[in-house]
């Protein structure tokens, strides 16, 4: 009963968690871009600032939940929604700590790119049913963004899949136990962070949102609790794209060798996200977003490439190391 | 991409720098003594209000918040009978503390003067006038002009010649 019943019990601790972690994570984000720009961010309400959490909750719950008279109905309420359930979706295969994982399916890592590409069809929809030109412009660009860094996202990870033989999330982390495959897949490191900010669409990468060009993006005539959605979303994309670049690169729930045993791997597993997400968060405070062209030509012309070149050299030396 | 991951390190090394915030209400900022804020009208040395009602500072005011009366004392002295100006519309530009002759109308360091009611905003000359002499702590107007007044007739005031009589003849 136990063993049937943790599954369903992990799924409710990630759900609370997640939705949480997203809240707190948007007080987070504003006080560390706060620091970078030498300033507090919000600081006023409660200890930290973390008052500001429940401020903008309120805020948002109780905005009018309105859909404009042009839109398409039925489209344009789905659209939130699909990309909440679809990020929720990817954290059902990560591998939190040993045997802490909802479901370990032999294709684990397919799964979270199909529900990654699921995602798309939320901010692609949005920005069709709010029949307005900024956001068809955003859904546009979003298509064309995720189209294009999809291919690669899922290539770049090839090489790992070539080390450990699985495609299981779980046989990925404990194939990582003498070596973090940080050190021998660098290019697909690269590669795959640069193809997940694209993929949770985030600065730099967050053109179809782009404030100064597209007023809000794909969301423009979103307001309220459906907005709220689209920043859940984005917030739970930001956390599954570090649960997985820890996961696959950085040894999961393993701490660094010597000194695995000081804590318990969730809390491993949880320090490295933090510091991922903080990563992130620098990437947005430092980088320029690009021209959309110039984000077409950097996927096309040297993401591809480097991708490419990193599934042949792995190949290479797998073979000659069996030989 | 070498600019790119300069640009990272240079951001990162933010994280240590000091924050360019003032958290304000727990934290004054430091104010100069000649700061434009709150408008008041001061007093001469002999505690007699300094504001001669020339309406100079009405007539410069780019955004007419200023509006005054003129009236007589019993001296010979001018004085406001109402001195008003209304705060919600002054820019706090300083160009009437410019325009004053008498050193009357000074603009201090300070700014906190939120109203819930727009109305409150309207200061009268009772809620103008102030206990001091401002930054001009010796200046009394009537003492230095030529004005004449019940207790000072031509020629009188400091560093003032005697009234030269242009109908003589003699030197």
């Amino acid at each position: 009963m136990a063993a049937e019943l943790k599954p369903v019990l992990l799924a409710l601790a990630i759900l609370l968690g997640g939705v949480g972690g997203a809240a707190v994570l948007t007080w987070w984000e504003r006080r560390l871009l706060g620091f970078w720009q030498d300033r507090y961010g919000p600081n006023r309400l409660g200890p930290f600032g973390i008052g500001q959490v429940v401020a903008d909750m309120i805020k948002l719950l109780t905005k009018d939940d309105w859909v404009p008279p042009f839109a398409d109905r039925v489209v344009f309420i789905f659209a939130p929604t699909a990309i909440v359930v679809a990020m929720m979706m990817g954290f059902a295969v990560v591998p939190f700590a040993p045997d802490v994982v909802i479901i370990d399916v032999n294709i684990g890592l397919l799964f979270f790119l199909g529900m990654t590409s699921l995602a798309v069809y939320s901010v692609l929809l949005g920005g069709l049913a709010s029949n307005n030109k900024y956001a068809l412009l955003g859904g546009l660009r979003s298509a064309a963004q995720m189209v294009s860094y999809e291919v690669f996202m899922g290539l770049s990870l090839m090489g790992i899949v070539m080390m450990t033989g699985s495609f299981s999330l779980v046989d990925i982390v404990a194939a990582q136990e003498d070596l973090w495959f940080c050190f021998s897949q660098v290019l697909g490191l690269l590669v795959f962070v640069v193809a997940g900010i694209a993929e949770s669409h985030r600065l730099p990468f967050d053109l179809p949102e782009a404030e100064h060009e597209l007023t809000a993006g794909f969301h423009t005539e979103y307001g309220g609790m459906k907005f709220a959605m689209f920043m859940l979303g984005e917030y739970l994309g930001l956390m599954l794209i570090s649960c997985m670049i820890v996961t696959l690169f950085f040894g999961g729930w393993m701490g660094p060798a010597y000194i695995d045993h000081w804590l318990p791997p969730i809390v491993w597993f949880g320090l490295k996200v933090f510091f991922v997400i903080n990563f992130f968060v620098l990437l947005r405070a430092a980088i320029p977003r690009p021209r959309y062209d110039q984000l077409m030509s950097l996927g096309w012309k040297i993401m591809l490439p480097i991708t490419l070149i990193n599934l042949v050299l792995t190949g290479w030396v797998l073979l000659s190391m069996e030989a | 991409m070498l600019s790119q991951l300069r640009s990272i390190w240079e951001i990162l090394k933010h994280s240590v720098s000091k924050l360019d915030t003032v958290q304000y209400p727990e934290q004054k900022p430091y104010l100069a003594p000649r700061y434009r804020g709150r408008i008041v009208l001061t007093r001469d040395p002999d505690g007699e209000e300094r504001c001669v009602a020339c309406n100079l500072c009405a007539a410069v005011c780019p955004v007419d918040c200023i509006a005054l009366q003129k009236d007589t004392r019993e001296d010979g002295t001018w004085y406001p009978e109402f001195f008003r100006i209304n705060f919600s519309r002054c820019i706090m530009c300083g160009m009437c503390e410019e325009a004053c002759p008498t050193y009357a109308i000074q603009l201090t360091p300070d700014f906190e003067m939120c109203e819930y009611d727009r109305q409150n905003m309207v200061y009268e000359k009772e809620n103008l006038l102030i206990n001091g002499v401002g930054k001009y702590p010796d200046y009394n107007f009537y003492r230095v002009s030529g004005m004449q007044t019940a207790f000072k007739d031509k020629g009188q005031a400091q560093n003032e010649a005697e009234p030269i009589d242009t109908k003589s003849l003699l030197p």
